[in-house]
């Protein structure tokens, strides 16, 4: 098994006419995931490749049983593009779009909750079980089934933590990037939770990085909730106070959020955290004894 | 992105935010001519750059007449200014905002954020005015009032009722708060601010609501449906290679170290910054080219780290999305054109890394290759050190 997506996912490509779209649409359905369709309003009866387009999502849905749905559409439509998608009835939406106002994802949030539906991201990387489905757009071979569970709010540094356990021959269940914008879908506590009911993920790596309170919140959460062997790394110890480091969601701000008071709060709660990303595959190695 | 209080407080007058009547000057005698024009008998003279602290350091002047204004604004006008915020090398102030003096009866706190926790808007209200909100917070944490507001129904009046309730506001003055709050929260929800906080808000002595102080900021994600607040935006008030980095759509913050870096990904960018720093290094800078970095932009990041004279600079990339043979091709094109002197640490990871690695060590340049984070880290703080 895996978490979120898997062999029966159905994807459609919202935006799969722009070029990160078709791109990435040709690049998921080489990886295995079944690419059912794209959303292009106006270009309905085209084809990217043999993928067929339609004009709408609920139309997407109708005539291809698409559960699934990645976002490529510039940041300004974003916004409309996940309510259609949740709307009609999409019950994973996978949004890969950076740079959304905090205020559009605000209303997203709150509508994705009230339909109890997932949103990941947005300005993420996507969710990858491997050998089973990839949406997104993180390079699939680097990626090896397994039973490691790997959240973060990073892109490529998820790329490095995950070529640092393939190489080290240690497999993945399920690789989710949750996107470095202050709001987000999906959160560390949900794909934590996820992963300690999932009986293929016995041990879990996350990714944190400076700016709000998500890695505290973690930590507490692994201490009341979990049983399989976590261990952490965080970025930004380096960053100044009050700038934004390219993600918009890291900044300390207030004196809070430090990289320092992260990695305290996850030691404290007896989560080891790796002293250099380039210590994060081996760290999890040793914590389940396959050093 | 930052703006000015004089250009704060214009954009709450807009919104029935009452603000003290005033106009912002860039020579003494501006501020004498704007004086004048006020026609009271006590004026205030304000630095205006983004940091905060301005009062402290010398920054903020009551003055008592003409001559006092042309003196204050003489004072203030190309003074740099040293607070908590700027550094320890200050901001130079180019313009002052001369206002009309208030007679305080009592002065308040109010603010609205983003709270990431809860995910909403907080409407934050004290009657600590003219305080450090963040020691009211860990002091006397009953003293501050907070609403959260549902974004689907926005601000609701029973909320406002609370807040004035907590900030002590009876009768009239209680009635000017709830038009004042209003005015706030619409202008945050129009404008894409991220925080509007006013410290102090005061009631004078005749009852009326003022912010006297105005600090907004704006969501940057918005601000391509913000153009009138984007017309606002005051390069001065940042590091020049910032503001150049901005231009060519690279993701940059200048540090104080002497290892330059160039990495793809804002968060592998923080963690080789840490690693330069775990190692014994000291990073020039914080640079993501981004997910699709071409060679112009490639060689756009070098010209800008290289400008900063940095000891020596470490490429760091992840070819997830990108090949690594492509990201070698812009490396080399980009240290050829841009005279590179100083040694270079390059490590590539993922996609066509072969291809990469052969690119570079057939290049003809002195080029230091590295195969893991750790090894280009070293190696890195090693070059850097071997020239002292």
């Amino acid at each position: 098994m895996s978490i979120y997506v898997d062999e029966n996912t159905r994807v459609i490509v919202q935006g799969i006419t722009g070029s990160a779209g078709a791109y990435h649409a040709r690049s998921m359905r080489d990886y295995g995931t079944k690419v059912v369709g794209g959303v292009t309003p106006g270009r309905k009866g085209t084809f990217v490749d043999e993928i067929p387009v339609f004009d709408s999502v609920r139309q997407a849905v109708s005539e291809t049983g698409a559960n699934t749905s990645v976002i490529f559409v510039p940041a300004a439509y974003a916004k409309d593009a996940m309510l259609e998608a949740v709307d009609a009835g999409i019950e994973l939406v996978c949004c890969i779009t950076e740079g959304i106002p905090v205020l559009d994802m605000m209303a997203v949030k709150t509508v994705f909750d009230l339909a109890g539906a997932r949103l990941i991201g947005p300005n993420c990387p996507g969710v990858i079980s491997p050998g089973k489905c990839k949406v997104g757009i993180m390079p699939g071979h680097i990626h090896m089934p397994g039973d490691v569970g790997v959240v973060s709010r990073s892109g490529t540094l998820t790329y490095e933590a995950v070529a640092q356990l393939t190489a080290l021959g240690i497999g993945q269940s399920t690789g989710i990037g949750i996107g470095g914008d202050p709001i987000n879908g999906t959160s560390f506590i949900d794909v934590l939770m996820a992963f300690q009911e999932d009986p293929d993920t016995s041990a879990v790596v996350l990714i944190g990085e400076i700016g709000g309170g998500a890695e505290e919140q973690a930590a507490k959460f692994v201490k009341d909730n979990m049983d399989k062997p976590v261990i952490a790394f965080i970025a930004g110890r380096t960053a100044p106070p009050g700038r934004r480091m390219g993600h918009a969601g890291a900044i300390i701000s207030g004196g809070k959020g430090t990289a320092e008071e992260k990695v305290a709060v996850l030691r404290d709660h007896g989560i080891e955290v790796a002293q250099t990303p380039a210590d994060i595959g081996i760290t999890l190695a040793r914590r389940i004894g396959r050093a | 992105m930052n703006i000015h209080e004089y250009q704060a407080k214009g954009v709450f007058a807009q919104f029935g935010v009452w603000v003290p009547r005033g106009n912002v000057a860039h020579t003494a005698e501006e501020a004498v001519e704007i004086a004048r024009r006020l026609k009271g008998s006590v004026y205030v003279v304000k630095a205006q750059i983004h940091a905060g602290g301005r009062g402290k350091a010398g920054g903020v002047k009551v003055c008592k007449s003409l001559d006092e204004v042309f003196e204050a604004a003489t004072k203030i006008l190309g003074f740099t200014l040293v607070t908590h915020q700027t550094g320890p090398k200050g901001q130079l102030v180019r313009r002052v905002l001369v206002e009309e003096g208030l007679a305080i009866a009592k002065e308040l706190y109010l603010s609205l954020v983003l709270d990431r926790e809860n995910e909403r808007i907080v409407l934050m209200g004290s009657t600590e005015g003219g305080m450090e909100i963040e020691q009211v917070a860990k002091n006397t944490p009953e003293k501050i009032i907070k609403e959260s507001i549902d974004p689907i129904v926005g601000l609701q009046p029973f909320q406002i009722r609370n807040v004035v309730a907590g900030l002590a506001l009876f009768g009239a003055t209680a009635k000017l708060a709830a038009t004042f709050l209003k005015g706030l929260y619409q202008m945050f929800i129009e404008k894409d601010a991220s925080l509007v906080e006013i410290n102090p808000l005061v009631i004078t002595a005749d009852g009326q609501l003022v912010a006297l102080d105005a600090k907004m900021n704006f969501d940057d994600n918005a601000l391509y449906r913000q153009q009138d607040i984007v017309a606002m935006h005051d390069p001065d008030e940042e590091d020049p290679l910032e503001v150049e980095a901005s231009k060519a759509d690279l993701s940059y913050i200048k540090l104080d170290g002497d290892i330059g870096n160039l990495v793809n990904g804002a968060g592998l960018a923080m963690a080789t910054m840490d690693i330069i720093q775990h190692f014994g290094g000291s990073p020039a800078n914080f640079l993501d080219v981004g997910g699709s970095a071409d060679r112009a932009k490639v060689k756009a990041a070098f010209e800008i780290i290289l400008k900063d004279k940095p000891k020596a600079i470490l490429v760091n990339i992840f070819g997830g999305i990108m090949y690594c043979d492509v990201i070698a091709d812009g490396v080399v094109a980009a240290a050829r054109e841009v005279d590179l002197n100083v040694p270079l640490v390059v490590r590539l990871q993922g996609t066509n890394v072969e291809e990469g690695r052969k690119i570079l060590k057939e290049s003809g340049l002195t080029i230091i290759s590295a195969q893991t984070m750790e090894e280009a880290a070293r190696k890195v703080v090693a070059a850097s050190k071997a020239g002292v």
